[in-house]
């Protein structure tokens, strides 16, 4: 052989080596998680980091996947203020391409303008405020988790369908707890319901004896709780101590295991209405337990973890589609349609909203089980507030 | 059936006047011996609750299910923890920044607070969720005829007015309470006369945290929870309530942390529809109170410091 042979040789295996380095190496694409990662409501966060990191891994691990992704995790303390911050620091990072934002509605209902105006397409995960994605027209802003509207029809028409007429509500006078007692009201009132009085709290407020002596004159039937898990167990805490004997009925912001832990026996009949279904009830639910179990995960998934995972498939099968770019990735979210994931198949009207059948559930033993598969269903145990109407 | 329910509204708001009362005694005692404004306090309350917390847990993983030798266990415990805490912060923070301009003291005491409650929120397990306060006492209901209340809520309200009374008594008929009343009066003639000026603000700063440390076991008894934020609005409110009753005067801290309760409860009764404006109605109060009265309720030279 030879000299020139030899060097023709080995320059073209340098040549193939080189080429074939260049295909297995992947392009990193960032993806941005965001939610309350720390506060009263971190339980739910990381539920939804966690689920959300497990459909990253998912996908890192498949060898056909073109990217390979990273998911930022940033912390919005379930604070508006915090949350236009680390929103702001997202939507200005160009490297990342997209984000799966939020679980509280005070929160993402004031980071929509901050990814309208920096163009960061957003999936949100958790928060429920209708005005999210009806209250603007902003391209950029997506939600898989239905909304405070599929939660309340469905809470309204099942609680009247029992034969309670008495409501009082109690609810937290930010965006979510009015936004919550604002489509409530209406949707009980159509039901045939009537609230005969409505408490406004604050989210830091501890004591609410006086609020609740007050609701123990009005002699409601139901005890109707807008707001999230910290507030719900003092509520609910209080009632017990001041012998308040109504049902008490929350929504998907107290659903969470810190609600049931933190009240032990007392949160026993506790309803709750969530967008979520049980894990096992989605059609991917069993694939998600496993995997999520596999994981080794310290945290629970929460009711909203299974949604988060969505978010961030749904955005990395896009950006697999038409790359990392986030005007042609926003483009393509835009056009979801009967697209299969692990909750059923997601679609967005033109606001860019998945609506959703909210499920009925109620405290049994210190889980949160769904209302048909319940003792208080089969008449074994029996709710408050419905003897002697 | 309407007495029960205003008896339930007096006994529910003398109650949370009780908490506050203690609180604010806290904030009336170092202002009164050393001119400061301990910030710190509320969240030292929360430690309380936590401490008690720990032990409760300590204890019951060993075997120990006594209700009333945990109950005992749980308030020495949180009582020593605050206590050393309290003392910590008097000998290693505020008397050494005494002649400081005071901002930095009250600057300084808000940060120790927020090391404090950021402390609980991560090392606590889960620390950021609310936690269930164990149930240690009987929960039956007492009838007085007129209303009923749960035996567990006298309990509280009975061990609140003992440590209220308890603390006049000590402040006014021992040793110590009269060592803290010269220091607060005229420290350097207190010094002069013989007074250990350094152990009676360390023996105050550690005896007002105590109160708070009871008072979060009683938020925690009374309220069946607790969580890392409980002293954010209790050190507000009591710090308010010793400013409405008259700063470094217990007995006007006291008047003033009943009256806050019950301007807060009155609110409910007369407007519920906007009983999300409670606290502002009494902060007001507190404003045009303070505009008034710029000394307090109980006025300065009328009333003896401490």
């Amino acid at each position: 052989m030879t000299k020139f042979k030899i060097k023709s040789l080995a320059l073209a295996l340098l040549a193939v080596t080189f080429t074939g380095a260049v295909a297995l190496a992947k392009d990193t694409v960032k993806i941005v998680f965001i939610g309350p990662m720390s506060g009263g409501n971190a339980s739910n966060g990381v539920g939804g980091n966690n689920s959300a990191q497990l459909a990253v891994n998912l996908r890192n691990a498949d060898p056909k996947s073109k990217y390979k992704y990273e998911l930022v995790t940033l912390d919005d303390e379930c604070k508006p203020n915090i949350g236009i911050q680390v929103a702001t620091r997202a939507a200005t990072d160009k490297s990342i391409i997209a984000g799966v934002t939020h679980y509280c509605s005070a929160v993402a209902i004031n980071t929509v303008d901050v990814y309208h105006k920096f163009g960061l397409p957003v999936v949100v995960w958790g928060a429920i405020l209708p005005e999210i994605t009806y209250g603007n027209k902003f391209k950029e802003i997506h939600r898989v988790n239905g909304t405070m509207y599929d939660e309340n029809e469905t809470s309204a028409q099942f609680l009247a369908g029992l034969g309670y007429k008495r409501w009082v509500a109690i609810y937290d006078t930010t965006d979510y707890g009015k936004g919550l007692l604002k489509i409530f009201s209406e949707r009980v009132t159509k039901a045939g319901g009537q609230i005969i009085g409505s408490f406004g709290v604050g989210a830091d407020q501890q004591d609410f004896t006086a609020e609740l002596l007050k609701v123990k004159e009005l002699k409601p039937q139901v005890i109707f709780f807008a707001g999230l898990t910290p507030l719900g167990v003092r509520v609910r805490a209080q009632m017990d101590r001041l012998n308040v004997d109504a049902q008490f009925q929350g929504v998907s912001g107290i659903m969470s295991q810190s609600y049931l832990e933190a009240l032990g026996p007392v949160a026993e009949g506790t309803l709750a209405f969530h967008n979520g279904a049980p894990f096992e009830s989605l059609p991917g639910g069993k694939m998600f337990v496993a995997e999520y179990s596999k994981a080794k995960y310290k945290d629970p998934a929460e009711p909203y973890g299974p949604y988060a995972f969505v978010a961030a498939s749904l955005i990395m099968d896009a950006i697999e589609k038409v790359g990392p770019n986030r005007n042609a990735v926003r483009a393509e979210l835009n056009k979801t349609k009967d697209k299969d994931s692990i909750v059923g198949k997601i679609s967005f009207d033109d606001h860019r909203q998945h609506s959703v059948v909210a499920t009925k559930y109620v405290a049994q033993d210190g889980k949160w089980v769904r209302w048909e598969d319940s003792e208080y269903a089969s008449g074994k145990r029996k709710l408050k507030g419905l003897t002697g109407n | 059936m309407r007495s029960a329910i205003i008896a339930e509204y007096v006994f529910n708001g003398a109650m949370l006047g009780l908490m506050y009362a203690l609180v604010a005694v806290g904030f009336s005692l170092f202002f009164g011996v050393l001119n400061v404004i301990k910030f710190s306090h509320g969240d030292v309350l929360t430690l309380g609750a936590f401490s008690g917390l720990v032990v409760y847990y300590g204890l019951t993983g060993i075997g120990l299910d006594v209700p009333w030798l945990l109950a005992i266990c749980m308030i020495i415990g949180s009582c020593l923890v605050v206590g050393f805490v309290g003392a910590v912060i008097a000998q290693g923070f505020v008397a050494p920044m005494r002649e400081a301009p005071p901002v930095n003291i009250l600057l300084m005491t808000l940060m120790i607070g927020a090391v404090i409650r950021e402390g609980i929120r991560l090392f606590y397990p889960n620390g950021a969720n609310p936690k269930a306060f164990p149930t240690f006492l009987p929960t039956s209901s007492v009838n007085f005829g007129f209303a009923q209340f749960r035996l567990d809520s006298i309990i509280i309200f009975v061990f609140g007015i003992v440590v209220i009374v308890g603390t006049s008594w000590l402040i006014t008929r021992t040793r110590l309470g009269l060592a803290i009343r010269a220091v607060a009066q005229d420290s350097e003639t207190a010094q002069i006369l013989g007074i250990n000026f350094r152990y009676v603000v360390l023996a105050t700063f550690a005896f007002g945290s105590v109160l708070a440390g009871i008072a979060g076991i009683m938020h925690g008894s009374y309220y069946s929870e607790v969580n890392f934020g409980i002293g954010l609005l209790l050190g507000v409110i009591g710090f308010s309530a010793a400013i409405l009753g008259g700063l470094g005067n217990i007995y006007g801290a006291i008047i003033g942390g009943f009256l806050f309760a019950a301007l807060q409860t009155v609110w409910v009764v007369m407007f519920p529809s906007a009983s999300g404006y409670k606290d502002v109605f009494a902060f007001a109060f507190i404003i045009v109170a303070m505009t008034l009265r710029p000394t307090g309720l109980i006025a300065e030279r009328r009333s003896e410091r401490v």
